[in-house]
């Protein structure tokens, strides 16, 4: 529903009662003209998530990984609204292949967005202790390690890191210093303002025996406890599965590359080889909206097929 | 599962003991580990000191045999590809696969 000026005009005829009906990302929200004075201009905002790129695999699961990510993008680009830009949540690359990412590099410029912000994969750290992938995407994170935070808008982003000290009990783990810097990071954030979380492993125990949790995540969301809305972004597990805890929503992400196994579904994790005319329904991307004025943010997950 | 491995484990140590393919001197001795299905078999492996351990990966996905105390590290494994390590000194080293941590494994040098 667009308003033009004389709709709006009409609506100011109802100003006694003090609301104002305002439409943005299709999503009618009220508010009465005080709070409408207060938000800042243009609020709302979109942005997109994807995962498990995994460019350089080349198993049965799906011989072209370039072709599925080169969907996504296209998908991407055809979003109605334009994303703000773009949170790639890990293993860009599979196993640090040669040249994968530099093609990864390659393959996202052609994404209409204003910037991609990224989170490594233990795909993209395992073989170097991270060396290649920070020499890319460590600038401008803190101290070049890769966790950063940043604001938009008025939401608080914080990428986190938790494959570079893969330990051997089997999973992700943020380690002491990332966790202090967390706590520093949101020290003065009033609790209002809504933050999202975007990290590779899952920050919550999907399948421990598989790797897929976070050792001491449980400290990470004790300091994001006392904020109204958190959401969680994360990938590695190659299918989406959803939690909420009080005011935190957890989404783990399709990968573009290949799907995985339902938690214990299966003898082990890994690739998962479906019919040819059913991989692209398991892969896919992510669009979150962020509406002024609304506690969670939407989140729409598209497949390529 | 875990009664299988613990099973399995506990026959290739009398295994090594008996039939002596790893007895101490015995040249050209190279016990394996295969990695399979997202397993290192045996779980367990019990060797005299100065035993040449490989491991083979029979699995689609690239795998690592890493040792988290620093001890040995293989490159990544594609399918086919083997690994190989000499433990000179006595110990109990564990390890895992740097790209799927729950894959974890010992070996035990005597």
């Amino acid at each position: 529903m667009d308003m033009d000026r004389r709709g709006f005009l009409e609506c100011m005829a109802w100003v006694g009662t003090g609301v104002v009906w305002t439409a943005a990302g299709g999503v009618l929200s009220s508010r009465t003209l005080a709070q409408a004075a207060e938000t800042p201009a243009g609020g709302d905002f979109g942005f997109v998530q994807i995962s498990d790129t995994h460019i350089g695999f080349k198993g049965e699961a799906n011989k072209d990984v370039a072709a599925t990510l080169g969907e996504a993008i296209a998908r991407i680009n055809a979003l109605p609204t334009r994303p703000a830009f773009v949170l790639h949540t890990g293993d860009l690359t599979h196993a640090q292949k040669p040249g994968a990412f530099d093609a990864v590099a390659e393959m996202l410029k052609s994404v209409k967005t204003e910037r991609v912000f990224y989170v490594p994969g233990e795909n993209d750290v395992f073989l170097d202790g991270g060396k290649e992938y920070l020499a890319r995407y460590g600038k401008g994170t803190v101290g070049g390690k890769g966790w950063q935070s940043f604001d938009h808008r008025g939401v608080h982003f914080i990428g986190l890191v938790n494959v570079e000290s893969y330990k051997a009990n089997g999973l992700g783990s943020l380690g002491a210093e990332q966790l202090e810097w967390l706590e520093d990071d949101v020290r003065k954030l009033s609790s209002s303002t809504p933050v999202v979380v975007f990290t590779h492993v899952p920050l919550w125990a999907v399948y421990a025996k598989w790797g897929w949790a976070t050792d001491d995540s449980e400290q990470a969301l004790g300091y994001l406890k006392r904020f109204g809305s958190v959401t969680v972004l994360n990938g590695h597990i190659h299918q989406v599965l959803q939690k909420v805890e009080g005011n935190v929503a957890f989404h783990t992400a399709m990968s573009t590359a290949f799907p995985q196994p339902a938690p214990g579904s299966a003898p082990s994790p890994g690739p998962l080889k479906v019919g040819d005319d059913r991989v692209r329904t398991l892969l896919g991307l992510r669009e979150v909206r962020y509406i002024q004025g609304r506690g969670p943010l939407a989140v729409v997950d598209s497949t390529l097929a | 599962m875990n009664a299988r491995i613990l099973i399995g484990g506990a026959l290739l140590a009398v295994g090594a003991i008996v039939a002596g393919p790893a007895a101490p001197g015995a040249a050209g001795s190279t016990p394996q580990v295969a990695i399979e299905n997202f397993r290192f078999t045996p779980s367990t492996l019990t060797v005299p000191t100065g035993t040449t351990v490989t491991w083979v990966n029979h699995d689609a996905e690239i795998h690592t045999v890493t040792s988290p105390a620093g001890a040995f590290a293989s490159p990544a494994l594609e399918t086919d590809e083997k690994f190989s390590f000499t433990f000179n000194a006595p110990g109990i080293y564990a390890y895992f696969c740097a790209l799927h941590p729950q894959m974890r494994s010992t070996v035990v040098v005597q």
